[in-house]
């Protein structure tokens, strides 16, 4: 089933796949037909292979919002064999933009954590459109405590446009709930996998990123702000936020060049939302694979080595102590 | 989220107390709180409150070090590093000369300084953003400069002492590098923590999105100035969100000592005492 909603770029292939459509519904098709529908199939794939090739920081982003993009839901139905949820924060409440849970996935049992956007409108306002507040990064580190004292390794599904802004996500501690998050991730004794899947928005997904792995999906983007914020600011406009996403150089290939993901985790032809089985199965050996190598590290090491992955990054130089000259001394 | 609004919260934001910049030039001064005009003389032996009112005026890093310390005990560490532009970020304009211009302007390397002094004997590990700098905000070189002190802290086995001034939060100039500072400083302070390390955190205005959101959230004990803004995301975006109005005392020091996310407030000219005793208190 091709997707309902088109992004601009797309619409070439929609035009194309429309044309085929009418060609494979005739009765009855000759031999010069069948060679047609055949090239017609070919031209397809060349064509959506040379448009998503192409795509610059800002239409990665529209890709990543895709409405049809699949969420932390859709995987869950279609990665794992089992998936027994875990609720609440034990402090203020159930967040729905955060989900946790045991998962089977394979022969692997883990806890999986994962951000969901949702895709109702009643969903949609559930979660905030995927924006946690701090009781939902308060369960996900309770229920990663939890996983890492039964060895339970850890996979977490990043997908946010960033933590909810609001007046009770600021009096329930939004600042202090994350960096704790970060604290803590950085010395839970078991393994972790994060995976940005969608939008991966700065702290809001930071939160749930501390990883010994992290990868990307091909056209998901991962950034210290979003697009509209940073235009927002530095370009006194949001309707620069084109601008904004090329500058931030957040696609995964640039993150992968920053050496701040390990791997690209490859999309479908023409992007996740084509075919989210495919994209699942993808997913999965990709975590199947990777909580296997991370299984056999002593814990000691596995925790040096997640230490090292965070301590190294950084673009700076040392010179010999020059100061610059003050042009007056601040008071 | 983790960047606020630089620029534009310079400009006036209604009646509400925002970012004030520093003691301006000239003999005399403004007070934006009581609106009384003050000798800046007077100010400045004043630990840079306002005489009639309080008010606490910006103070810069240096500024802050001799009110903290003893005499001449700073030792700087890691003066020599330096920023780079890892982006070839260009806005209004590129970042790298925009570096040039705000070294310029504060007579600083970066947004951060770090070394070791003494506080009424005491030693400790001293690090301090300083808002002048990009907003203080937090990019590849003030993620390094803290992290290498929070090591140093923990191998000297001193208590460390981190004063926040950043409402630039994670710098974005330098993309998805300054986001990974937060979690780079935020493990050094895991270890630093499992260690036994004792962290005071000072937040001074504006702390304010992934500086909030990492460092300077994590100290054991927590102090604030009086009426600084502190918090995640920027009360504009905020309100642009909610579409309500916010509290009067929406994301300052008082908001957060009421919603239980700051141990004190304490007034700057006794932050040396008050810092001295919660030291003692817990024996380092
Ligand atoms: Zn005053």
């Amino acid at each position: 089933m091709a997707p309902q909603f088109q992004l601009p770029f797309e619409r070439p292939i929609f035009e194309l796949e429309d044309q085929l459509s009418k060609l494979e519904s005739q009765a009855n098709p000759s031999t010069a037909l069948l060679d047609s529908i055949r090239n017609m199939r070919v031209e397809i794939a060349r064509l959506k292979r040379e448009i998503f090739d192409r795509i610059d920081a800002w239409d990665t982003v529209k890709v990543a919002r895709h409405p049809e993009r699949p969420q932390t839901k859709d995987y869950i139905e279609l990665l794992c064999e089992e998936f027994v949820e875990l609720h609440g924060d034990r402090a203020f409440g159930d967040d729905r933009a955060l989900l946790t849970g045991f998962a089977q996935l394979g022969d692997q049992k883990v806890l999986l954590v994962g951000q969901q956007k949702g895709r109702t409108l009643k969903e949609r306002n559930e979660c905030f459109y995927g924006c946690a507040h701090p009781e939902g990064y308060r369960k996900a580190l309770l229920k990663m405590e939890m996983a890492a004292k039964y060895n339970l390794p850890i996979v977490c599904l990043i997908d946010t446009p960033g933590a909810y802004p609001g007046i009770g996500a600021e009096e329930r501690g939004q600042a202090y709930t994350i960096a704790l998050n970060l604290r803590e991730m950085s010395q839970l004794r078991t393994p972790i996998i994060s995976v940005v899947i969608g939008e991966g928005g700065s702290g809001g997904a930071l939160g749930i990123g501390i990883g010994d792995v992290v990868a990307m999906l091909q056209f998901a983007y991962y950034s210290v702000i979003s697009p509209e914020g940073c235009a927002g600011i530095l370009w006194k406009h949001v309707k620069f936020a084109d601008k904004a996403a090329r500058a931030l150089k957040f696609t995964s290939g640039e993150l992968l060049k920053q050496t701040v993901i390990d791997e690209i985790i490859p999309e479908p032809l023409g992007g996740a939302h084509r075919d989210h089985r495919a994209m699942a199965a993808t997913l999965k050996a990709f975590l199947l694979k990777h909580l296997k190598a991370l299984s056999s590290l002593p814990k000691d090491e596995l925790l040096e080595r997640r230490y090292q992955k965070f301590r190294k990054l950084g673009v700076y130089t040392e010179t010999a102590a020059v100061q610059p000259a003050p042009q007056s001394v601040p008071a | 989220m983790s960047q606020v609004d630089t620029e534009q919260q310079l400009e006036p934001d209604g009646d509400r107390p925002r970012i004030k910049r520093g003691v301006p030039e000239g003999l005399w001064i403004h007070c934006e709180s009581c609106k009384a005009t003050v000798f800046k003389k007077q100010v400045e032996k004043n630990h840079s409150l306002c005489p009639e009112c309080g008010h606490h005026f910006y103070v810069s890093a240096h500024g802050r070090i001799e009110q903290l310390l003893d005499e001449d005990s700073f030792e700087e560490w890691f003066d020599n590093l330096m920023p780079l532009d890892p982006l070839g970020f260009v806005d209004s304009k590129p970042y790298k000369d925009r570096l040039v211009a705000e070294q310029r302007k504060t007579g600083m390397n970066e947004a951060c300084i770090v070394g070791r002094g003494y506080m009424r004997g005491r030693p400790l590990v001293l690090g301090l953003t300083d808002s002048a700098f990009i907003m203080g905000s937090m990019g590849s070189v003030v993620g390094e400069k803290l992290t290498r002190a929070i090591e140093k802290a923990t191998e000297l086995q001193l208590p460390l002492v981190i004063v926040s001034g950043s409402g630039g939060g994670a710098r974005m100039h330098e993309g998805i590098l300054s986001l990974m500072q937060m979690g780079k400083v935020s493990a050094a302070l895991a270890r630093y923590h499992k260690a036994g390390g004792l962290f005071i955190s000072v937040l001074t205005n504006p702390t304010m999105g992934g500086v909030a959101a990492s460092f300077a959230s994590l100290g054991d004990i927590i102090i604030a100035e009086p009426h600084a803004l502190i918090g995640f995301a920027g009360p504009r975006v905020v309100k642009a969100t909610v579409k309500i109005e916010l509290p009067d005392d929406f994301q300052t020091s008082e908001f957060l000592l009421k919603h239980g996310f700051v141990d004190r407030i304490v007034k700057r000219p006794e932050l040396r005492a008050e810092i001295s005793k919660l030291i003692d208190y817990c024996g380092k």
